[in-house]
């Protein structure tokens, strides 16, 4: 499968097989592809060549959507106008020509947003919440729908270490009961655990598939600083056409 | 006083001017709820100018059909206009990503001066010009009135019954797509509603401030509001107050009744922004400490006890 952005080929040849139940880790640098290459699982953006099938159904209208929670990177799930909590969880029971909620959304949405510690900010305005409870509150949305395959594009960024751990928890009660997972991470970190499978990308192409691989030296390094810019790894061809997925943070 | 009020209201020119003034005000805010959420603010002006050179284009045609009265098709005209230009603006803010910017002010500029241009061309004369810029609500006849009743119901239908869907698409479209939903469709949806509440809009403040109607509610809502049903229900209720206050208004003094009803949302704004603050102290007043009960990500040698 490849993927373009703008022209520029950002996902090179990938093929990639998840099985039913795995917990699989995609990582790799800022501007490897790893966001994009998720995005097109879900038909964001769309492929260039290749075939996508999710569930066993070519990507359209017949994939099961309701069986499928993304994720998607976020700094901030607010918009123009104040929406509670609730209601942003709530919009993740729609899906396909699904466009009410189901009867019993309302228990659902408090019972996704109490799973990810938030049930006492339902009715909160998502704009006072901090960045990483609004994190949350987007993994609330997708798991609203009870989801059997999860893709989480770097569902931990800036959420503090305690959170992150009780989203591993979150994440491993899943695991047990079936449930496919893909996350986009940049250090395995609190979800190391989980992990049974790391697919790790480089210059749009996958470099390695398997165990999970010891991080770079540097990173181990207590004294190392994280820096997490991420909204510039999203799309680097959008913005620039002659930004290639080549232009690395680390020389 | 009371007796002044029975006249106004007895009076079947102020009767049909309130009935299609409350409507208005309750459809404008439905949709403008979800062009502030998508911050598409201006996208009802967009469509308002277009839609002038829809009713210079109907009364062409009804003044070279030979109709009676010439302007007839103004409004159906006005209508066409504003779909096609809606949806037209969509797919450029769809597709196009830099230049939509500059497509869209093209589209606008092109509708207003097109709309002077056609009218003149059609024999209207500056007043004709000048309700369609500024509203001519109390001229409504009784066919104006079962149009705009049946827009709004339209309006009123799609905007909320299909909130949560149009919530989720304006909330977050990159999500709404991965979870399958109709997002062309939807925005579709979203555009053509907006161009149906421009032309119901039209009649009471005109082309020119037509966008107030459907973003100022919205604005004064979202100050004192925390949720998006809340903040829809609340711009609707202040949609209805301001066009109904400004038309009576106008009734005893001789003013525009768009401009009035426009100035006392705008007022409004000014009024709920000063006080807030003290709103939002008093309900803060005696709650708890608003961070949340995490422990430290670091370990503390000195000054840390909790």
């Amino acid at each position: 499968m490849t993927i373009a952005l703008g022209g520029v080929p950002i996902v090179r040849t990938v093929d990639l097989t998840i099985g039913e139940g795995e917990v699989v880790a995609l990582l790799g640098a800022n501007g490897s592809g790893k966001s994009t290459l998720v995005r097109a699982l879900v038909g964001v953006v769309p492929a260039e060549h290749g075939s996508i099938r999710l569930l066993g159904a070519p990507l359209g209208r017949t994939v099961p959507w309701h069986r499928i929670g993304y994720v998607p990177q976020r700094v901030s799930a607010a918009t123009g106008v104040p929406a509670t909590a609730y209601e942003v969880v709530l919009s993740g029971t729609l899906h396909g020509h699904h466009l009410r909620p189901p009867r019993d959304a309302r228990e659902r949405a408090c019972e996704a947003l109490a799973s990810v510690g938030l049930g006492a900010e339902a009715d909160k305005d998502v704009r006072t919440l901090s960045g990483g409870q609004q994190q949350r509150v987007l993994i609330a949305r997708a798991l609203v729908r009870r989801p059997d395959l999860l893709l989480l594009d770097e569902p931990v960024a800036g959420v503090d270490l305690p959170s992150q751990q009780s989203f591993a928890v979150a994440l491993a009660d899943l695991a047990a009961t079936g449930t496919t997972i893909l996350v986009v991470l940049h250090e395995l970190g609190a979800l190391a655990p989980l992990i049974q499978r790391a697919v790790v990308l480089r210059h749009g192409a996958i470099v390695h598939d398997g165990a999970p691989p010891a991080p770079q030296p540097e990173h181990a390094d207590p004294e190392h600083v994280h820096l997490h810019p991420h909204d510039d790894d999203r799309d680097p061809a959008r913005d620039d056409p002659g930004l290639t997925p080549t232009v690395r943070w680390r020389g | 006083m009371i007796s002044d009020i029975a006249a106004m209201l007895g009076d079947p020119l102020m009767q049909r001017a309130l009935v299609v003034a409350c409507l208005v005000g309750l459809v404008a805010p439905v949709i403008g709820t979800y062009l502030v959420q998508r911050r598409l603010s201006l996208l009802g002006d967009g469509i308002g100018h277009v839609a002038l050179t829809g009713v210079a284009l109907g009364w062409l045609v009804g003044t070279l059909a030979g109709l009676t009265p010439n302007d007839a098709l103004a409004i159906p005209g006005a209508v066409l206009a504003a779909l096609v230009g809606a949806v037209v603006i969509e797919l450029v803010r769809a597709h196009g990503r830099t230049s939509g910017d500059v497509a869209l002010a093209l589209l606008f500029y092109g509708g207003i001066a097109g709309g002077v241009l056609i009218m003149s061309l059609a024999g209207g004369t500056n007043a004709n010009l000048v309700g369609y810029l500024f509203g001519s609500i109390s001229t409504v006849s009784t066919q104006d009135l079962v149009l705009t009743a049946a827009l709004s119901v339209v309006v009123l239908v799609v905007g909320i019954g299909l909130r949560a869907a149009l919530f989720a698409v304006c909330h977050d479209e990159e999500f709404a797509r991965a979870a399958g939903l109709p997002v062309r469709a939807l925005n579709i949806t979203i555009a053509v509603v907006a161009a149906l509440t421009v032309t119901v809009a039209m009649r009471v403040v005109g082309v020119l401030l037509v966008s107030a109607l459907m973003i100022v509610p919205v604005a004064v809502a979202q100050l004192v509001t925390t949720s998006f049903r809340r903040t829809m229900t609340t711009a609707m209720a202040i949609g209805v107050v301001v066009c109904v206050s400004g038309l009576t208004i106008t009734y005893w003094h001789d003013a525009s009744p768009g401009a009035t009803i426009v100035v006392l949302a705008i007022g409004l704004y000014a009024l709920v922004a000063a006080v807030r603050p003290l709103l939002v102290r008093a309900r803060r007043n005696g709650t708890r400490d608003p961070h949340p009960d995490v422990a430290d990500d670091v370990v503390l040698t000195s000054g840390g006890e909790r």
